[in-house]
């Protein structure tokens, strides 16, 4: 398969499109990848501190049916493969972003894949924090939404850093497949050259780019996350 | 005042109901400091939860200067717990806050923010003994000094109450006689009534003045703490009085001794050396095999196991000598206990 990819004419091909079509391509992913991950996270952040505060043994507990519903609706999304996600959401993209292909429409399937997967990873973060804590501040008189907005999310701000970094990196995989439906990007470039023209070397280096954009990601996440968490630090000072 | 009358919770779990607390009756003067003691899974955690109603009692009242607080909820509840604030074994501190933000978290929540908070914050730092760790994060400080950021949260919002669940369980004996230190400090001089969970008798011995005993659930005893602890009524307080027990430990021994037990019952016995007077006027020398003793007020309780040689005639006369002292009981017992 990949007998004719190194050869020197490839290489030329290769560079030539690599220093005219990538710099964008690069660009459409990082902003896809960052836009899609802040709405993702705006909504399945609140999604995943109701999904902990309303449990029956939670700080503000919501009849069993809203959260029996919510559960099934995030397993639901979670589960449908992403590639049949981008197209089963058409209608949505449509009436948000007036077109279904394209870069900016390759947000809204994005947003709807990796928001039920940030709800349950800030879920988990959140059940991490010391009950005793809670427990404290309810015992100093915090209300229900202040414990929320003052213990159980400042509390687990380096959790959910480490979370979102994650969520970050899926989506930047996921928005690879969005070229698919005519998202830009990386992915894009490796299926039009890769997959279509067999180009292997100019997929070879869209794939590099991948992984290198996951490592940036990963690390200044996980840094940030460190960097975060007050706990660490009687060792270090 | 607080008193709790008829207290009762019940959990309900799935091997059935179990009974955390049955029919508890208290009640604590203001300003003091009182002391409720019992062994693990007395019920003294929930006992201490119902008074700020963490725990919702199934029946029975807990009145707070004339509120019933089982009738508060919501909003009248949270403002009442600003009145009666707590302490943990555990400390519970937010850990990804200063120790100065800690000690502001309750004004915040009360809504008091920004320079008169801190200045608060900052006096009550001083008064804790932490001022130079204000801009510390608690996982920077030893147990001691979290505890001591916990008490100073606690009175942030100047409470009347202060209720300390096994707050000093989790920390050493020089630590735990400091953090007491601080504790009786506090009441003296802002007049706050302090309720001190705990399991150890040293606890309650050196900062209380009343105690309930609690055992299974209910209240066995409680009173002055020289009374009840000088006069133990119930196996349970024996037990805490005497944790030994009555059963004395297997001495070696050569048969030539014959074995004298002594019990102190509230002797006055710190002002006379009891085995030495006994030498000096009986000549008859005792040998302690074994002696476990302690001072509650200024009597003292335990017992001692004294090996006495010299023939039956010696014998009798340091029991006679013994008896006459006041809250004193010594009688022989058999070579092979």
């Amino acid at each position: 398969m990949f007998e004719n990819a190194f050869t020197s004419e490839a290489w030329e091909t290769a560079v030539k499109v690599f220093l005219s079509e990538f710099p964008l391509a690069i660009w459409e992913t990082v902003y896809v990848t960052v836009l899609s991950t802040f709405f993702a996270i705006l909504i399945g952040l609140p999604l995943g501190v109701l999904l902990v505060a309303g449990d029956k043994n939670g700080v503000l507990p919501l009849p069993s049916w809203i959260l029996k519903t919510l559960g099934v609706i995030i397993n639901l999304l979670r589960s449908v493969p992403f590639l049949i996600l981008m197209v089963l959401v058409f209608p949505i993209t449509r009436t948000i972003v007036g077109t279904v292909v394209g870069t900016p429409a390759t947000i809204v399937p994005l947003v709807i894949a990796a928001f039920p997967f940030i709800a349950r990873l800030t879920e988990s973060s959140l059940r991490d924090v010391d009950p005793n804590i809670i427990e404290a501040a309810q015992s100093m008189g915090a209300s229900p939404l202040q414990i929320i907005t003052k213990v159980m999310i400042p509390e687990s701000i380096p959790s959910l850093l480490s979370n979102a970094t994650i969520a970050i990196t899926t989506v930047l995989g996921y928005s690879a497949m969005s070229g698919i439906i005519g998202g830009g990007g990386l992915g894009k470039i490796a299926l039009n050259y890769g997959y279509y023209r067999y180009k292997y070397l100019i997929m070879i280096f869209a794939v590099i780019l991948l992984i290198l954009l996951v490592q940036l990601f990963q690390t200044c996440g996980t840094k940030l996350a460190i960097r975060s968490d007050k706990r660490l630090k009687n060792k270090l000072e | 005042m607080i008193e709790i009358k008829n207290l009762s919770k019940t959990y309900k779990t799935a091997d059935g109901a179990v009974e955390a607390l049955k029919n508890v009756d208290i009640s604590i003067p203001d300003g003091d400091i009182f002391g409720i003691i019992g062994m693990s899974g007395a019920g003294k955690s929930t006992l201490v939860r119902c008074i700020n109603m963490l725990e919702r009692p199934t029946e029975g009242t807990v009145v707070i200067d004339g509120t019933d607080m089982v009738q508060l909820d919501g909003k009248a509840l949270r403002e009442a717990r600003r009145k009666i604030t707590m302490i943990f074994q555990g400390f519970n501190l937010l850990m990804q806050r200063t120790v100065l933000k800690n000690v502001c978290f309750p004004m915040e929540l009360a809504g008091i923010r920004g320079r008169e908070a801190v200045k608060r914050a900052t006096e009550l730092l001083e008064v804790v003994g932490l001022a130079d760790k204000a801009n510390v994060y608690p996982a920077q400080l030893s147990g001691g000094q979290q505890q001591r950021v916990a008490i100073a949260r606690a009175l942030a919002t100047s409470p009347e109450v202060l209720l300390c669940d096994e707050a000093t369980s989790a920390l050493d004996p020089t630590t735990t006689r400091s953090i007491l230190d601080l504790l009786s400090e506090i009441n003296g001089k802002l007049g706050i009534t302090i309720i001190v969970i705990t399991h150890q008798m040293s606890v309650v011995e050196s900062v209380c003045r009343h105690v309930a005993i609690l055992e299974n659930g209910t209240v066995v005893e409680q009173g002055e703490v020289g009374e009840v602890f000088s006069n133990p009524k119930t196996e349970a307080a024996r037990k805490l009085v005497f944790p030994e027990g009555d059963t004395d430990p297997v001495i070696a021994r050569d048969s030539e001794e014959v074995f004298i037990r002594v019990v102190f019952n509230g002797a006055k016995a710190t002002a006379t050396p009891l085995i030495a007077q006994l030498a000096i006027d009986k000549g008859i020398a005792a040998n302690i095999s074994y002696a476990s003793t302690r001072s509650i007020g200024d009597g003292s309780y335990g017992s001692m196991l004294l090996g006495i040689t010299g023939g039956p005639e010696n014998v009798q006369t340091a029991i006679d000598y013994l008896q006459q002292m006041p809250g004193v009981i010594a009688r022989e017992v058999p070579v092979n206990v």
